[in-house]
C-alpha cells in the first residue's frame, strides 16, 4: 500500500463519507460528535454575522471578516475527513464482500426425503425431491454430484469428492472432501468437482460460513472490543475535561481580560479534544480485521484479535506445524554381522510396496546411497538385485509390522522394535543377548534423539533369521521455525508443542525445534487440561485445531484458529477460521492483533502530544489583545491571532488525511521487548507528536496569512 | 545569589537525606502495621467499643460507607463544637462561631483540607481546637492512609471482594503511625522553642508603653499533627510564619521534613505489600523528581525577582519568612504545595508573579509529589494507570498494572478520577464570575487586588480547596457566603469523589486474578515509565490549567 491515499480510493469512499455525517451515525463516536456541533455552531455564526454587522472582536483583537465562514469550512471537513477514514476502510472489505456474495445465489438442493444410514448411506435408493436452497433446514440430507454447487454449510455423510473452494478461499486447486475423519465439512456456495457426495446440513440459510464472512469483511458485524471501549471512554472524559476548559473559560475572562468570540472558543475546543485519535478509531479497528482477511483468515470478532495480540502460550500442534508431518528415513544403523548395504538393501526392498511417507523417504535414502530399485523393465536393479517379486505384507495394528515374502523364501519385516523381536522369535531363532542389547542400545539411542527406530529383520530362505539393523526415522523440523520462536520469546510469549509421541521424542523435537515447553502422548483431555491450566494462571492461550475431538479445547481457548479444512465443529467452536489452513499463521495472527494495539496507543499518544503546540498557538492569539505579555508564548511567531486559530484547525484537518494511510496500514511492529518498543514508540509518536504540530501549524500560517486581513 | 543558591542546595541535601534514611523503616513499618494480625490491647479494646470485627474483612461499598461515616460524623462534631463554643469550658473567651463559616471550617478540617476562613487567635477556642480540630487533623489523616492501602490491597490481592476494614486500618493508622510520630515530633518542637501551654492570652506592656496581648495554646502538640498528616491548618492565623509555631531555621526544615515523611515513605510500603519494590522505588522517583523540579522552578523565579518592586528592593522579600531568606521560604511553599498540607512560612500571594504560579501548578497537577498522606500515593497511582494503559497499548498489549489488566471499568474509574479537581477548580473560579450577584459581592467584598491578581486569589482558592490543600492567596476574603459555601462544597467533593472512585478502583483491581508478568509486558519498575509517568501528569495538569493560568499569572508575570 502507497503512503498516500489513492485518489480512487478516497473518490469512492467519498458518498459513504458524507452519508455518515448523520448524527445518528456520528453518536457512536462522541469525540466527533463534539466537532460536528461545533460545525454547525460555526456555521450558523457565519450565517448570522452579516446581518449582526460582521465578527465581534475577540480577546481584544480584531477578527477579519470571512474568518466564521472559513473556520466552519474547516471543521466541517475535519468531520468529513474522519468519515472519509472510516469509509475508506470499509471500502475494502466491500469489494470482496461482493464477491462472496455471488456465491450465495439460490440453488436447488436434491433434498433425501428419508434418509436411512444404515442400510442405504449412499441414498442411491431414496427418493430425492428438489427444494430451494434457502428453504433447507438444520438436519437435512442432501445429495450433490459433480458440476453442482453445494448448497448449504454441511458435513459430508457419504463419499468423497474433489471440491472447487476458490470462492471462499481463493485457491484454485481443489480440495478433497471424505466422509468420516477431519475432512467431512463442505462450504455452501462451493463447487463439487467430481463423485457424489451425501451431506448432512449443519448450518441455516442466512446463518451460513459465508453469510458470517460477508457480515465480517462488511464490518456490519463489528462489534467494539473492551480495549475501544475503554479508549473511547479515557478519550470521551479528555474531551469534557476540555469542554469544561473552554464553558469556563468567557466567564474568568470576562473579568480579568476579554471574551473571546464563540467561533475562537469552538477552535479551541476542536484543536483540544482529541479528533486525530477520534477520527481514526474506527478506521483502525476495521483494517485491522481487514489485515487478517488479506491473510485468509477470518476473525469471528475484533474481540478475537485483541485477544490474539495478548496471547501468552501459543500452543502448536507438532504435526503440520512444527514438523513437516511425515517422519523421514535420515540414517540407518546395522548391527553387528551386517553391512550397511545389506541392512539399507533390506530396509528398500521392504519398502518399495509401502505408500507410507515413511516407507518412500527410506526408498529414496537407499537410491540416495546408489541402491535404485526399479520396478523396470530388465528384472534387475542397477546393483544386479533381484526384482523383488513377492507377496507384500502390509502394516497392521496387531502386527505393527510391515514387510516382503520374496518369492525365493527370503522375508523381510520391518517395525516396532518388540514386534520384530518377537517376530523372529516366532520364527525359531534365538537372539542372541549380545545382539539383543546391541539393539536395545541403537533403539534408545534414536529415540533419545527424538527418532523413531524402525527395525528391520530378515528370514532367509534357509528359514535361519536375524535382526539386521535399525532405520533412524526422524521428524524433520521446518525451516525457520527456530528464529520465529525466538522472536515469540522476545514478544513475551511462550510456546507450547503438543504432540501424540512419547516424551523422550518430545523432549528432542522440543529442543531442535526451539520451543519453550512440550506436551507429551497428548490426548484431547489433556489438551484441555493444559488450556485450562495456563488460564487459570493469568495466560491467554492461542491454539490450531481442525478435528471434531479439537472443538471443546478451541472453544475453550482465548484465541482459537480452526482449519478451513476441519470440520464444521471445530469451525464453529473457533474464534477464527483460516481459509489456507496453514497452522503456522498462527504467529502472523499475533502480530496483527499487536500491531492493531499498538497503533491505537501510538495515534493516541501522538494525538495528545499535538495538543501541547496547538495551546502555543491559539492561548497567546485569544488574549494577546489584551495582554500583549503573552505575546512571549508565540513562539512559533504566527502572524495574526486570526491566522494562528485558523492554522491550528486547519492542521488538525490536515493531520486526519494525513495519518489516514497509516491508520489502514498499521505502525511497523517490531518483534522485541516490550521496553524497547514503548521506548521507540514513544520517541516517534509521542515526542514526534510534539513537535510536528509546531513545524505544520507554522507552515500553515504562512499560507494563511497571505489572506487578507489574517 | 551564589550563596542563596548555596544554601539551597545545602538544605534540600540535609532534606534528602533525612528523607532517604527514614522512608525504608517508616515505610517497612506501614507495611507491617496494614498487614499484621496482631491487634494492640488499646486497638482491641476501642474495637469492643465500637463493635466492631477487626478480622472482618469488607468490600469496596462497605470500606466506602465507613469513610463517608467518619467523614458526617465529623463534620457534624466539628460543626457542633463550634457552634456551642460560648458554652465550652477552655474557650478563651470566643463567641459562637458562625454558622456559614462553622461548616465551612468542620468540612475543610474533615477534609484533610485545613482551608482557614479565619483568624484561628480570634476565632476558635481551645476545646474546638483539641477536640474538634485536632482529632479531626489525626482522623482525616488516617482516612486518607486507609484508603491508600485499600487501593495498594487491590492491587496485591487476586480474586477477591474484599479490601480490609476500614475501621482497623484507620485505628491502626492512629495508634501506631500517626499518634507515635507525632508525640516525638511536638517533644522537638517544644525543644526547638516552640509554644506548648493552656494561658490563653497574656497581656504585656510594650517598650513604647502600650500594652499587647500575646496569645500562648497548645502549639507544639498541634503543631505537629499539622505538619504529619499533611493538615496545614494553622494555630495562628499566620501559620508557620509566626515566630511561635517555627521559632528558628532548622525548625523551619524539620517541618518541611514532618510534611513529606509520610508521603514520601508511602510508596516503600506500597512496594512491600504488593511484593515488588522496585514499583515503589520507581513511585517514589516520579514523587522525588517532580519535587526536585518544581522546587528548582519556584527558587529561581524567587531568586530572580522579576517585577518593578523586587527590582527596586534588590530581591523578592515580600512576604517571605525574612528571617530565614528566600530558600527556606521556597522550600516551605513546595512541600506545603506538594503535599497536601498547604502550611506557610511565608506568603504565596506575595510571590512574584510567575513565582505565585508555580504553588499553583503545584496542586493543579493533583498533589502526587509526594501529595497528601495517603492521597498523594492514590492519586499517582491513579495516573499511573492511565499512564500504563497509553504505553501498555503502544507495546501492542491489553494494557495491564501490577498483572491487573485494565479494562473498561477500570478506565472509566481513572478518568473520572482526573476529571473531578478540574471541575470543580474551573466551574466554581467561572462561577465567580458568571453568577452577576456573586460577581458582584466578590469584587466588592472579596478581592481586595483587582484585575488580573484578583482573579489568580480567586483561582488559588478554588484550586487549594478543590485539591484539599488548604493554602491561600492571601489578599483574597472568603470569609463570605458564596466562598464558605463554594468552597466548602469544593473541598468536600473534592475529598468523597476520588475517595470513592479509588475505593471502586480497588474493588474492580481485587476482584481480578492476577497475569503473569512476561517480556511482552510493560515494565513499569524503569526509568523509561517513570518519565511516562511524570510526562502523563505535567501534560493533563498542563492542557487542563493553561488557559486560565495565561489570564491569571501568565497575563501578569510575562
Amino acid at each position: 500500500m502507497s503512503l498516500l491515499l489513492t485518489r480512487t480510493q478516497a473518490v469512492e469512499a467519498l458518498p459513504l463519507a458524507v452519508r455518515k455525517l448523520d448524527p445518528r451515525v456520528m453518536w457512536h463516536n462522541p469525540v466527533m460528535l463534539i466537532v460536528e456541533a461545533g460545525a454547525v455552531l460555526a456555521t450558523a455564526l457565519a450565517i448570522a454575522e452579516p446581518f449582526l454587522g460582521g465578527p465581534a472582536d475577540s480577546g481584544g483583537s480584531p477578527v477579519p471578516a470571512p474568518f466564521t465562514a472559513i473556520i466552519a469550512v474547516w471543521l466541517w471537513l475535519t468531520v468529513l475527513f474522519s468519515n472519509l477514514a472510516e469509509a475508506v476502510a470499509e471500502g475494502r472489505g466491500k469489494a470482496q464482500a461482493d464477491s462472496l456474495r455471488s456465491t450465495r445465489s439460490t440453488t436447488t438442493a436434491r433434498v433425501v426425503s428419508v434418509y436411512d444410514a444404515a442400510h442405504d448411506p449412499a441414498a442411491t435408493a431414496a427418493p430425492l425431491t428438489d427444494r430451494a436452497s434457502s428453504e433447507l433446514v438444520v438436519g437435512d440430507v442432501v445429495v450433490v454430484v459433480a458440476g453442482e454447487l453445494v448448497p448449504g454449510d454441511g458435513d459430508i455423510v457419504h463419499g468423497i469428492a474433489s471440491v472447487d473452494e476458490s470462492a471462499i478461499t481463493g485457491e484454485s486447486a481443489p480440495v478433497v472432501r471424505e466422509s468420516g475423519g477431519d475432512r467431512s465439512a463442505v462450504t455452501g456456495g462451493t463447487r463439487v468437482l467430481s463423485d457424489r457426495i451425501v451431506v448432512r446440513i449443519t448450518s441455516k440459510p442466512g446463518e451460513t460460513f459465508v453469510d458470517r464472512m460477508i457480515a465480517l469483511v462488511e464490518g456490519a458485524a463489528r462489534q467494539r472490543t473492551p480495549n475501544e471501549i475503554a479508549l473511547n471512554i479515557l478519550l470521551a472524559s479528555l474531551s469534557v475535561i476540555f469542554l469544561v476548559v473552554t464553558l469556563t473559560l468567557n466567564p474568568i475572562a470576562s473579568y480579568a481580560a476579554a471574551p473571546v468570540s464563540l467561533t475562537v472558543l469552538v477552535a479551541l475546543l476542536v484543536c483540544l479534544i482529541p479528533t486525530t485519535i477520534g477520527a481514526l478509531l474506527s478506521a483502525i479497528g476495521i483494517a485491522g480485521m481487514d489485515r487478517l482477511v488479506q491473510r485468509n483468515v477470518l476473525a469471528m470478532s475484533g474481540r478475537a484479535v485483541e485477544a490474539a495480540g495478548d496471547v501468552t502460550t501459543l500452543l502448536l500442534d507438532k504435526t503440520g506445524t512444527i514438523t513437516y508431518g511425515n517422519r523421514q528415513a535420515t540414517d540407518v544403523v546395522p548391527l553387528h554381522g551386517t553391512s550397511r548395504e545389506e541392512l539399507l538393501r533390506a530396509a528398500a526392498l521392504a519398502s518399495l510396496a509401502d505408500p507410507t511417507p515413511e516407507g518412500a523417504s527410506i526408498v529414496t535414502l537407499a537410491a540416495g546411497e546408489g541402491h535404485a530399485f526399479g520396478p523396470d523393465a530388465d528384472g534387475s536393479t542397477a546393483d544386479g538385485a533381484p526384482t523383488p517379486d513377492g507377496e507384500v505384507v502390509p502394516f497392521t495394528a496387531q502386527t505393527r509390522m510391515s514387510g516382503l515374502d520374496l518369492s525365493d523364501g527370503t522375508r523381510i519385516r520391518k517395525g516396532a522394535g518388540s514386534a520384530v523381536a518377537a517376530w523372529v522369535a516366532g520364527t525359531g531363532t534365538d537372539v542372541p543377548s549380545a545382539t539383543a542389547a546391541e539393539l536395545d542400545g541403537a533403539v534408545t539411542a534414536i529415540s533419545a534423539s527424538g527418532g523413531t527406530p524402525l527395525v528391520v529383520a530378515q528370514q532367509d530362505a534357509d528359514g535361519e533369521s536375524r535382526v539386521l539393523g535399525v532405520v533412524h526415522l526422524k521428524d524433520v523440523v521446518k525451516a525457520g521455525l527456530t528464529e520465529r520462536f525466538a522472536q515469540l520469546r522476545a514478544m513475551g510469549i511462550r510456546t507450547v508443542m503438543i504432540t501424540g509421541d512419547n516424551p523422550l521424542t518430545a523432549a528432542a523435537i522440543a529442543k531442535e525445534a526451539g520451543v519453550d515447553d512440550f506436551l507429551a502422548e497428548a490426548t484431547p483431555e489433556d489438551k484441555m487440561e493444559l488450556i485450562k491450566r495456563e488460564q487459570a494462571g493469568g495466560n491467554l492461550v492461542a491454539m490450531t485445531g481442525d478435528g471434531t475431538n479439537d472443538a471443546p479445547a478451541l472453544a475453550q481457548a482465548d484465541v482459537g484458529v480452526a482449519m478451513n479444512t476441519g470440520t464444521s465443529a471445530a469451525k464453529e467452536a473457533g474464534n477464527m477460521i483460516d481459509l489456507d489452513s496453514d497452522p503456522t499463521k498462527l504467529i502472523d495472527i499475533v502480530r496483527i492483533g499487536k500491531q492493531l494495539l499498538i497503533t491505537r496507543g501510538s495515534l493516541t499518544t501522538f494525538s495528545i502530544a499535538n495538543d501541547v503546540a496547538k495551546y502555543f498557538a491559539i492561548i497567546p492569539a485569544m488574549f494577546m489583545g489584551v495582554f500583549p505579555g503573552l505575546a512571549t508564548l508565540n513562539v512559533m511567531q504566527l502572524s495574526s491571532p486570526a491566522s494562528a486559530v485558523l492554522s491550528a484547525v486547519v492542521f488538525n484537518a490536515l493531520v486526519i488525511v494525513a495519518l489516514i494511510p497509516l491508520a489502514l496500514r498499521g505502525v511497523t511492529y517490531r518483534a522485541v521487548p516490550a521496553a524497547s518498543l514503548l521506548s521507540r514508540n514513544l520517541l516517534v509518536y509521542g515526542l514526534g507528536g510534539v513537535i510536528v504540530p509546531f513545524v505544520g501549524i507554522k507552515l500553515i500560517d504562512l499560507v494563511v496569512s497571505a489572506l487578507p486581513g489574517f | 545569589m551564589g550563596a542563596a543558591l548555596l544554601l539551597a542546595l545545602a538544605q534540600v541535601a540535609v532534606l534528602a537525606v533525612v528523607l532517604m534514611a527514614v522512608h525504608r523503616p517508616l515505610g517497612d513499618h506501614m507495611a507491617r502495621t496494614f498487614t499484621t494480625e496482631r491487634d494492640l490491647a488499646v486497638e482491641r479494646g476501642l474495637y469492643r467499643l465500637i463493635g466492631v470485627d477487626p478480622r472482618g474483612e469488607q468490600t469496596w461499598r462497605a470500606y466506602l460507607r465507613g469513610v463517608l461515616a467518619l467523614t458526617v460524623v465529623g463534620i457534624g462534631l466539628v460543626y457542633l463544637l463550634q457552634r456551642t463554643q460560648a458554652i465550652l469550658p477552655d474557650a478563651v473567651g470566643m463567641p459562637a462561631v458562625e454558622p456559614g463559616l462553622a461548616f465551612n471550617t468542620a468540612v475543610s478540617f474533615v477534609t484533610n483540607t485545613n482551608w482557614q476562613s479565619y483568624s484561628p487567635e480570634a476565632t476558635i477556642g481551645y476545646t474546638v481546637q483539641l477536640l474538634g480540630l485536632a482529632v479531626q487533623n489525626f482522623v482525616s489523616a488516617a482516612v486518607g492512609i486507609a484508603v491508600a492501602i485499600a487501593l495498594v490491597r487491590g492491587f496485591a490481592r487476586r480474586r477477591t471482594g474484599t479490601l480490609g476494614n476500614v475501621w482497623v486500618d484507620v485505628t491502626r493508622a492512629v495508634v501506631r503511625i500517626l499518634l507515635p510520630l507525632s508525640v516525638v515530633a511536638a517533644l522537638v518542637l517544644v525543644a526547638g522553642g516552640v509554644v506548648q501551654n493552656l494561658t490563653g492570652f497574656t497581656d504585656v506592656a510594650t517598650l513604647a508603653g502600650g500594652t499587647q496581648q500575646i496569645p500562648g495554646g497548645p502549639v507544639a502538640s498541634q503543631e505537629a499533627i499539622k505538619l504529619l498528616g499533611t493538615n496545614g491548618g494553622g494555630f495562628y492565623n499566620a501559620n508557620s510564619a509566626h515566630p511561635f509555631e517555627n521559632p528558628s531555621a532548622w525548625i523551619s526544615l524539620l517541618q518541611v521534613a514532618l510534611m513529606l515523611v509520610i508521603p514520601f515513605s508511602l510508596p516503600r510500603t506500597f512496594g512491600t505489600v504488593i511484593g515488588d519494590r522496585r514499583q515503589g522505588r520507581t513511585i517514589l522517583a516520579v514523587m522525588a523528581g517532580l519535587f526536585v523540579i518544581s522546587l528548582a522552578a519556584l527558587t529561581w523565579l524567587e531568586l530572580r525577582g522579576a517585577g518593578t518592586a523586587p527590582q527596586l528592593a534588590g530581591a523578592a522579600m515580600e512576604g517571605k519568612e525574612q528571617r530565614f531568606g528566600i530558600v527556606a521560604s521556597t522550600l516551605y511553599a513546595a512541600a506545603g504545595t506538594l503535599t497536601s498540607t498547604g502550611a506557610v512560612n511565608s506568603m504565596h500571594d506575595s510571590y512574584t508573579s510567575l513565582g505565585g504560579m508555580v504553588p499553583m501548578v503545584n496542586m493543579m497537577l493533583g498533589e502526587i509529589a509526594p501529595g497528601g498522606v495517603g492521597s498523594g500515593l492514590y492519586g499517582m497511582l491513579v495516573l499511573a494507570i492511565v499512564a500504563v494503559f497509553m504505553g501498555g497499548l503502544m507495546v501492542g498489549r491489553t494494557p495491564e498494572y501490577l498483572g491487573k489488566r485494565l479494562g473498561p471499568r477500570e478506565i472509566k474509574l481513572a478518568s473520572l478520577y482526573i476529571l473531578v479537581t478540574p471541575v470543580l477548580v474551573l466551574a466554581g473560579t467561572a462561577l465567580s464570575f458568571a453568577i452577576p450577584g456573586v460577581r458582584a459581592d466578590v469584587e466588592a467584598t472579596s478581592i481586595a487586588n483587582p484585575g488580573v491578581h484578583g482573579l489568580s486569589e480567586v483561582l488559588y482558592a478554588f484550586t487549594s480547596a478543590a485539591n484539599n490543600n488548604g493554602s491561600a492567596f492571601a489578599g483574597l476574603t472568603a470569609d463570605t457566603p458564596w466562598f464558605t459555601t463554594a468552597l466548602g462544597v469544593a473541598m468536600l467533593l473534592g475529598r468523597l469523589l476520588p475517595i470513592l472512585l479509588v475505593l471502586a478502583l480497588a474493588g474492580s483491581l481485587a476482584s481480578q486474578d492476577t497475569v503473569p508478568a512476561t517480556s511482552g509486558t510493560l515494565p513499569t519498575s524503569r526509568p523509561l515509565f517513570a518519565g511516562l509517568l511524570g510526562g502523563v501528569a505535567v501534560v493533563v495538569t498542563a492542557l487542563t490549567y493553561f488557559p486560565v493560568l495565561a489570564l491569571g499569572p501568565l497575563a501578569e508575570g510575562l
